[in-house]
């Protein structure tokens, strides 16, 4: 038998096995997130996962590109559709960018969703906030409030300055601002791109730069850890309080050493599950339209408004009563 | 003992043209293009499709246009660490221009002339001012970015018209997209220009000793000006092309792409110390990459993985050559 022979036969046998696979429907749902390596994604991966055992004819792809950025994201996103997975269930790094390559997506009969952070309406069919802008914008701020009787000055460390969910939180917090928390002075809002070292640099700046800074305020898990190893490096603990959006299991240690007194955030295991229950029904015939109501589990259930969005729940606040509990979690 | 030398023979060539051939940077290079190829069609069910494989040229397109002209650069002896960063300015440059109401051709003028102005920008310091290229682009990296930062902060800008779309989006004939024509197209100019114009050997002169070069009537300083002007021209392309691509212009747009189309340059066989290298080999790398990194992407590689895979085929495929000559002295003996 000569090389050409079995090369033929081997094709021919792939042919054979790889045809008889996609035998049954199942619903092939794409979770794509912002970047593999990060806490919150995976535990919206493990819900995503607990969706699929539930609804039973699902699997879930679980990626993301390496570094945060739209390019990577449309690199793996023409690899799903070449796929052709029935769905796609984004937290976009860029609202405007990836709408070419989604808008393509959708052209070739996929059901496309963003979640946590969100794509321009053009590009996706809904979109699920993790909870309400506002209600988080004004919870950052409380939560530096709470613990400073007499006000004083605050800082905000965020992700990346194009980050369209930090950057609508910051901007519902300001407005808040005002009448809700009048003795909090924002004094500088820095930019640690989600980025360890960049944020430890900024956090550091910070401290530099206004020595009577009160609380510093992290929307973003990667920035309110850097930020809390800083205070706690630099023998801080009790001058400056860390808060803001932190993961349970890797901000435990600084609650317990007393640079945190409390963060918050939604439950990323629900955000993944939602997702995926979405995401399947509107793979499998349910229209996205405003005033729809749709089921999301355990959860509860969801009702679109005009934009085609969606609120999961609100935020949670973790502190030294329950931060034991939630970071054998996630 | 005699006193007679023994004749000596001494050959034209090394080797046989055919076996020059054979074991020369292109062909290995070709190879590996072909079996990770074949490897891609029997790994995914979803890779021999006309459409994913149109698709997946669009991974690396304008990645491989900026490493066409970086080549040329490298093999002088210089290279240039900015060209995401002049990606990032003349796509701002292009929104600024939307903002006043310019259209479609206006915008691609003022993209290119961008990356030009960039381009000569570096050139100038390193040939008036006789300063290392890597430290002068490692600054202007940040500099060009910076300036997109400045006048879009954490705003974009968007609505570009529809015809814009067609650079990035649009298709010459059925599969085949513009970009990916537009590659074909340049790659044959940048061959020409390379290899069957004295333009092309005063770069290789230079890059294997410019003071030999300059001493032979080589104008050094022009010849490394031009170069740095057609990267510049090139990253202005390739910020037409990718923000019609993205239909958007954000100050991150790019964001770590000067270090893919070096890993592009190095891997199609371009001496990083300049004086050697060849365009086929350029282009043929770029396939392999856009090969490697779409066929991992249908089998869901995490990127982490895949970063480490083009890791290990980058020094695989530089280290083969060593291995194979080391095989052929051994077996000569």
């Amino acid at each position: 038998m000569n090389i050409l022979k079995k090369l033929a036969a081997a094709t021919a046998l792939t042919a054979l096995v790889l045809g008889a696979a996609p035998a049954f429907a199942e619903t092939k749902i794409a979770l794509v997130v912002k970047a593999l390596g990060n806490g919150f994604f995976d535990a919206a991966a493990k819900g995503a996962e607990d969706a699929a055992k539930e609804l039973g004819d699902v699997t879930v792809i679980y990626t993301g590109p390496t570094s945060a950025t739209a390019e990577g994201q449309i690199e793996i996103i023409n690899a799903l559709i070449a796929q052709q997975v029935n769905a796609i269930a984004i937290s976009a790094n860029d609202p405007d960018a990836l709408v070419p390559v989604l808008k393509k997506a959708m052209s070739r009969g996929i059901t496309v969703i963003s979640w946590d952070s969100g794509v321009a309406a053009e590009g996706r069919q809904m979109h699920l906030n993790p909870s309400d802008t506002d209600l988080i914008g004004s919870t950052i701020f409380k939560l530096a409030a709470d613990y400073l009787p007499d006000g004083g000055e605050v800082a905000i460390l965020s992700a990346s300055s194009t980050a369209a969910n930090q950057n609508s939180w910051i901007d519902a917090g300001k407005a808040a601002l005002p009448t809700m928390f009048p003795k909090l002075t924002l004094v500088a809002t820095v930019y640690g791109d989600d980025d360890s070292v960049k944020s430890t640099d900024e956090a550091k700046g910070l401290i530099a730069s206004y020595p009577n800074l009160k609380a510093i305020i992290a929307p973003t898990t990667v920035g309110v850890v850097a930020a809390a190893q800083v205070v706690t490096d630099m023998g801080l603990i009790g001058k400056i309080n860390v808060t803001g959006l932190a993961l349970p299991s890797e901000f435990k240690q600084f609650i317990d050493n007393g640079s945190s007194k409390a963060v918050a955030l939604w439950n990323p295991i629900d955000l993944g599950y939602s997702a995926v229950y979405i995401a399947h029904a509107l793979a499998n015939g349910t229209e996205a339209k405003p005033g729809v109501t749709l089921s999301i589990g355990h959860v509860g259930e969801i009702t679109l408004d005009d934009t085609n969005s969606a609120a999961m729940a609100a935020p949670f606040t973790f502190d030294a009563s329950n931060i034991e509990e939630f970071s054998k979690i996630y | 003992m005699s006193n007679t030398t023994p004749k000596r023979h001494l050959p034209d060539r090394l080797d046989s043209p055919l076996k020059a051939a054979f074991f020369s940077w292109p062909s290995l290079l070709l190879a590996v293009a072909v079996s990770i190829f074949i490897i891609n069609s029997f790994a995914s069910p979803y890779f021999l499709s006309p459409w994913a494989l149109s698709d997946a040229t669009f991974n690396f397109t304008e990645k491989a246009i900026i490493a066409l002209a970086m080549a040329l650069l490298i093999i002088s002896g210089e290279i240039d660490i900015s060209v995401a960063g002049i990606i990032a300015i003349s796509s701002t440059m292009m929104g600024v221009a939307l903002q006043f109401g310019a259209d479609t051709p206006t915008l691609v003028i003022v993209g290119m002339l961008t990356g030009l102005i960039c381009g000569a920008f570096n050139g100038a310091l390193v040939t008036k001012l006789g300063l290392p290229s890597i430290v002068v682009t490692i600054g202007t990296m940040s500099l060009f970015r910076g300036i997109s930062f400045i006048i879009l902060g954490d705003k974009a800008y968007k609505g570009y018209p529809e015809s814009f779309a067609y650079f990035g989006q649009g298709y010459v004939y059925w599969v085949i997209s513009f970009e990916f024509v537009l590659f074909l197209g340049l790659a044959l100019v940048y061959y020409v220009l390379l290899h069957k114009t004295n333009f092309g050997r005063y770069i290789y002169a230079i890059g294997n000793n410019p003071i030999a070069a300059q001493f032979s009537g080589v104008r050094v300083a022009r010849v490394k000006f031009v170069l740095f002007c057609l990267t510049g021209i090139m990253a202005g392309v390739a910020a037409v092309l990718l923000t019609s691509r993205l239909g958007s212009t954000r100050p991150s747009i790019a964001r770590g792409w000067e270090l893919e189309v070096i890993t592009m340059v190095v891997l199609g066989g371009i001496n990083i110390l300049g004086g050697s290298g060849t365009i086929q080999g350029t282009v043929i790398a770029a396939f392999i990459m856009g090969l490697v990194t779409f066929g991992l992407g249908l089998l869901n590689v995490p990127g982490i993985v895949m970063s480490i895979i083009i890791g290990a085929l980058l020094i695989g495929v530089i280290a083969l050559p060593t291995l194979l000559n080391m095989l052929r002295e051994r077996l000569k003996k």
